[in-house]
C-alpha cells in the first residue's frame, strides 16, 4: 500500500513539471516580459527604463531559459524559468505583481472558500441522493418522466441565472439574507446561507440525473432481483441494498473533488463578494496579475492530482475487491 | 458581394460537412436504425427542429454581404456597409434606436425628462419614444387594441404560411423514399406551426414596438438576443471541430498501439486536464489580449478583432475539452482491439491503418456522436460565464454573456431594468434545453447498451 502511494506520488512529479512548462510557455514565451510590462504600465509610448524598472522589481529581468553571463550551474539557475518555477514545487509562490505575499494571501483566503464549499457539497449530495431515490422509487409512474424533464430543464438554466435570481428574490425582495458580503467567525452564517442554497439548487439537475444512473445500474443487478423475490419491500431493497452498494461510486466521486474545494468557486464568490480563493483568482485575472494566476494554476493542478490519488486509495478502502498493485 | 470572416467560413464548412454526413448515413442502410429511433421520438424531433431553426438564424447571420445603404436624400452618396442577411431582414429592429432604456412594448421612455409642451412651456413627464408606438395618436387608449390586432394579423400570416408548406409537403411526400414515421412527421408539422405563428406575430409587432424593450444606448433587446445566437452556435460548434481530430486520433492511437505511445498520450491528457479549465482559458486569453494590445495593426476593423478573439476562444476551449473524449475513446479502443473480428483481420494480414479506419473507428463513432451533442450545451452555457469574467468573447460583439454582464448592474435601479437579462436567459435556455433534450434522445438511440 505505502509503496503504491509512493509510486503514485512519483508519477505526480512529471505531470506537475508538464503543467509548469505549459504555464511557462503561455506566460513568458508567447509574450515576453517586455510585452507584459507595457500592458501593465498601460502606456504605448513608455520609456525603456520604465519597462526595465518594472521587470527588475518583479525579477523578470533575467533571460528566459539560459543565462550566458554566468558560469556553470548558475547558467541554468539565474533564469526566469528556474526562479519562477522551482519555487512553485515547494509552495513558495513569491510576491504578487503588486507586492503582496501570495502564500499568506492564500492561507488567509482559503477559509471563506471552504465555508461555502463544504456545506454546498454536503447539502448538495444529500439532496441529490434524496431526489434520485425518489425518482427510482416512483419508477414507471408519470412522476418519473416529469422529474426527468425537470432535471433537464434545471440543467439548461445558466448558473448565472440562479445567482442573479436568488440574489434578487431572496436577498432583495424578501430580504431574508444579505445580498452579498462576508464576515469572519460565527457572523459568517447569514452570509453563507444564500450562496450555499444557490449552489445546491444549481447542481440539482445534473446531480440527480447522475445519481439516478448509478442507482439504476445497481438495481438492474441480480442480487436486487433475489432480494425482491425473497419478499423484501421496495423501500427495504432501495435503502438496504441499492443505496448501500451505490455508495462505492458515490464516495469515490466525492473524494475526487475534495481537494479542489480549497480553490472555491470563481463565479459564486465574486457575485457574493466573498473574500475566498475564487474571487482572489478572478481579481488576479481582471487585474492581470500573472504571478497569482500562475500560482493558482499550479495549486489547482496539484490539488486535482491529489484528488485522483485519493480516489484510488479510497477504492481499496470502501471496496474490498479492489487490490492495488 | 460576399464579405466573410474566418468564423463564417468555418461555420459554412461545418454545415457542408454535416450535409456530407447526412448523405453518407442515408446511403448506408445499417446506420439508419439509430437515426430512425431519434426521428421516432417526439422529443427528438421537436428539439431537432428547434436546433435547426437556431442554426438557420446563425447561417443567415453568417452570410455577410457588402450592402449599399441609401443615405439622406440631399447627398445622394451611397455608403457601403458590411451587413449579414439577418441584419437586412431585421432592418426595423436594427435601425430604430431610441435614446436609452424603455420597457417592452413601451411608448414612453423609462425615466422622466423635461418635455416641451404644446404652448411652449416645459414640464416633467415621460417623453414619447422616437419610434416605438409613434404611429398612435392616443397611445394610452389605442395601444392595447393595436398590439392585439397586430398579433392576430401575425397569427393569421403565420398560419397561412404553414398551410402553404403543409400542402407542399403533402404533395411532395408521395415520391419520397426515406420517410420519417407518421408520428414524427405530425410532431414536426405541429412544432413548425407554433414556430411560424410566433414568428408571424413578432414580425407584425417589430416595426411598431420594441417587443423586449431597449437597452442603455437604446438598442432593441430582441435584436441583440437574436444576433447572439450566432456567437453561441459558433462557440458550441467550432470548438468541437477543433477538439474532434485531436481526441479521435490520439484516443485511437493510445488504445490501439499501447506501450510507449499510450504512455505519452496518457501523460499529455493527464497534464492538460489537471489544470483547472477556467484558469487555462483565462491564462490563454490574457496572453492573447497582451498580444493583440501590442500588435494593433494586425486587425483592420473592430469586427475582425472580435472575430479573431472568438476563434481563439474556440481554439482554447477545444484544447481544454478534448481530454474527456480521448479518455473514453482510448478505453473503448482497448476493448475493441481484442474483439474476434479485429483479431481475424489482423490474422488475415490487413494493415494496421486499415484496421483502425475500417474496423475500430466506425465502432467508436457512437461515443463521438454522444459526446458531441452533450458538450454543445455545456459550451453555450460556459460562454456566458466566461464573458462574465471578461475572458469570453470580445465585449464589442453580441453574445448572451455580454448581455447578462452589461445588464447585471442595472438590477439595482429602481424600477429595475429586467428585460435584457430575461431576454438573454430565455434565448439561452431555449437553445440549451433543445440541445440537452436532443442529446438525451441521441444517447438513448446510439448507446449500444440501451438497445433491448
Amino acid at each position: 500500500m505505502i509503496s503504491y502511494i509512493i509510486r503514485r506520488l512519483l508519477y505526480v512529479l512529471p505531470v506537475l513539471v508538464g503543467v509548469n512548462i505549459l504555464t511557462f510557455v503561455l506566460f513568458f514565451v508567447v509574450n515576453t516580459p517586455d510585452d507584459m510590462a507595457r500592458m501593465q504600465l498601460g502606456d504605448k509610448y513608455i520609456t525603456q527604463t520604465a519597462v526595465d524598472n518594472w521587470k527588475q522589481q518583479r525579477g523578470y529581468d533575467l533571460p528566459l531559459l539560459w543565462n550566458d553571463k554566468k558560469q556553470g550551474i548558475e547558467q541554468l539557475k539565474q533564469t526566469i524559468f528556474f526562479e519562477k518555477s522551482v519555487g512553485l514545487f515547494v509552495f513558495d509562490f513569491g510576491l504578487s505583481d503588486n507586492g503582496r505575499d501570495i502564500v499568506a494571501d492564500i492561507s488567509q483566503r482559503m477559509w471563506p472558500s471552504l465555508a461555502i464549499a463544504i456545506p454546498s457539497l454536503i447539502f448538495g449530495v444529500l439532496s441529490n441522493i434524496t431526489f434520485a431515490l425518489l425518482l427510482i422509487f416512483y419508477r414507471g409512474s408519470y412522476l418519473e418522466p416529469a422529474g426527468l424533464f425537470l432535471c433537464i430543464a434545471l440543467m439548461s438554466i445558466s448558473g448565472l441565472f440562479y445567482i442573479i435570481a436568488g440574489q434578487f428574490f431572496i436577498g432583495k425582495l424578501l430580504a431574508l439574507t444579505p445580498i452579498s458580503g462576508y464576515a469572519p467567525g460565527m457572523d459568517a452564517f447569514k452570509f453563507i446561507i444564500l450562496p450555499v442554497l444557490i449552489g445546491v439548487v444549481g447542481g440539482l439537475g445534473s446531480g440527480v440525473r447522475w445519481y439516478r444512473t448509478l442507482f439504476l445500474e445497481e438495481s438492474a443487478k441480480d442480487y436486487v432481483r433475489t432480494a425482491k423475490a425473497k419478499g423484501l419491500s421496495d423501500l427495504q431493497v432501495l435503502f438496504k441494498h441499492v443505496l448501500k452498494n451505490a455508495m462505492i461510486p458515490i464516495l469515490t466521486g466525492i473524494v475526487v473533488i475534495l481537494p479542489l474545494l480549497f480553490m472555491g468557486s470563481l463565479i459564486t464568490e465574486s457575485f457574493f463578494g466573498i473574500p475566498g480563493l475564487g474571487s482572489y483568482t478572478i481579481d488576479a485575472i481582471s487585474s492581470q496579475d500573472f504571478a497569482i494566476v500562475r500560482a493558482m494554476v499550479f495549486l489547482g493542478s496539484f490539488l486535482y492530482i491529489m484528488g485522483l490519488l485519493l480516489t484510488d486509495i479510497s477504492y481499496t478502502w470502501v471496496d474490498p475487491r479492489v487490490r492495488l498493485s | 458581394m460576399l464579405n466573410l470572416l474566418w468564423t463564417d467560413y468555418l461555420i459554412f464548412g461545418l454545415v457542408l460537412g454535416m450535409a456530407v454526413m447526412v448523405f453518407n448515413v442515408r446511403r448506408k442502410r445499417h446506420s439508419h436504425r439509430p437515426w430512425q429511433k431519434v426521428f421516432d421520438s417526439r422529443v427528438g424531433v421537436v428539439s431537432l427542429s428547434v436546433l435547426l431553426f437556431f442554426l438557420l438564424i446563425g447561417l443567415l447571420d453568417s452570410s455577410r454581404i457588402n450592402y449599399q445603404i441609401q443615405s439622406d436624400a440631399e447627398n445622394s452618396s451611397q455608403q457601403v456597409e458590411v451587413l449579414s442577411v439577418l441584419d437586412i431582414i431585421l432592418t426595423p429592429m436594427r435601425t430604430q434606436v431610441e435614446k436609452t432604456y424603455s420597457k417592452p412594448f413601451a411608448h414612453t421612455a423609462y425615466a422622466k425628462e423635461m418635455v416641451d409642451g404644446e404652448a411652449g412651456e416645459t414640464h416633467w413627464a415621460y417623453p414619447r419614444l422616437a419610434y416605438a408606438g409613434s404611429h398612435l395618436a392616443e397611445p394610452e387608449l389605442e395601444k392595447r387594441g393595436d398590439i392585439i390586432s397586430k398579433g392576430f394579423a401575425g397569427l393569421l400570416y403565420g398560419g397561412l404560411l404553414w398551410l402553404a408548406l403543409l400542402s407542399l409537403v403533402l404533395f411532395s411526400s408521395k415520391n419520397c423514399s426515406y420517410r420519417a414515421s407518421s408520428k414524427g412527421k405530425k410532431t414536426v408539422l405541429l412544432s413548425l406551426l407554433v414556430m411560424f405563428c410566433v414568428i408571424g406575430i413578432v414580425s407584425q409587432w417589430v416595426p411598431y414596438y420594441h417587443v423586449l424593450g431597449t437597452d442603455k444606448v437604446g438598442e432593441d433587446v430582441l435584436y441583440q438576443a437574436i444576433k447572439s445566437i450566432r456567437t453561441g452556435l459558433i462557440i458550441g460548434v467550432i470548438t468541437t471541430i477543433v477538439m474532434l481530430p485531436i481526441a479521435i486520433s490520439l484516443g485511437l492511437l493510445a488504445g490501439f498501439f499501447r506501450g510507449w505511445v499510450d504512455d505519452v498520450i496518457q501523460y499529455l491528457y493527464t497534464t492538460l486536464s489537471s489544470i483547472p479549465g477556467v484558469l487555462l482559458i483565462a491564462a490563454a486569453i490574457l496572453m492573447a489580449q497582451v498580444y493583440m494590445a501590442n500588435n494593433p495593426d494586425l486587425f483592420t476593423t473592430v469586427e475582425e478583432r472580435a472575430d479573431m478573439r472568438l476563434l481563439l476562444l474556440c481554439l482554447i476551449l477545444g484544447m481544454t475539452s478534448w481530454t474527456g473524449l480521448c479518455r473514453l475513446l482510448r478505453a473503448e479502443t482497448l476493448k475493441i482491439r481484442e474483439m474476434d473480428y479485429v483479431l481475424a483481420a489482423q490474422a488475415a494480414g490487413v494493415s494496421r491503418l486499415k484496421i483502425l479506419k475500417q474496423h475500430i473507428l466506425p465502432n467508436v463513432m457512437h461515443l463521438v456522436m454522444i459526446t458531441l451533442v452533450l458538450d454543445f450545451s455545456g459550451l453555450v452555457l460556459a460562454e456566458a460565464v466566461l464573458s462574465y469574467i471578461n475572458i469570453g468573447v470580445d465585449p464589442s460583439s453580441y453574445s448572451w454573456g455580454n448581455m447578462i454582464n452589461s445588464s447585471r448592474l442595472e438590477m439595482a435601479r429602481d424600477p429595475i431594468v429586467w428585460w435584457s437579462l430575461v431576454a438573454a436567459f430565455i434565448f439561452m435556455f431555449s437553445l440549451v434545453l433543445a440541445a440537452n433534450l436532443f442529446a438525451d434522445v441521441v444517447r438513448d438511440a446510439f448507446d449500444p447498451r440501451e438497445t433491448s
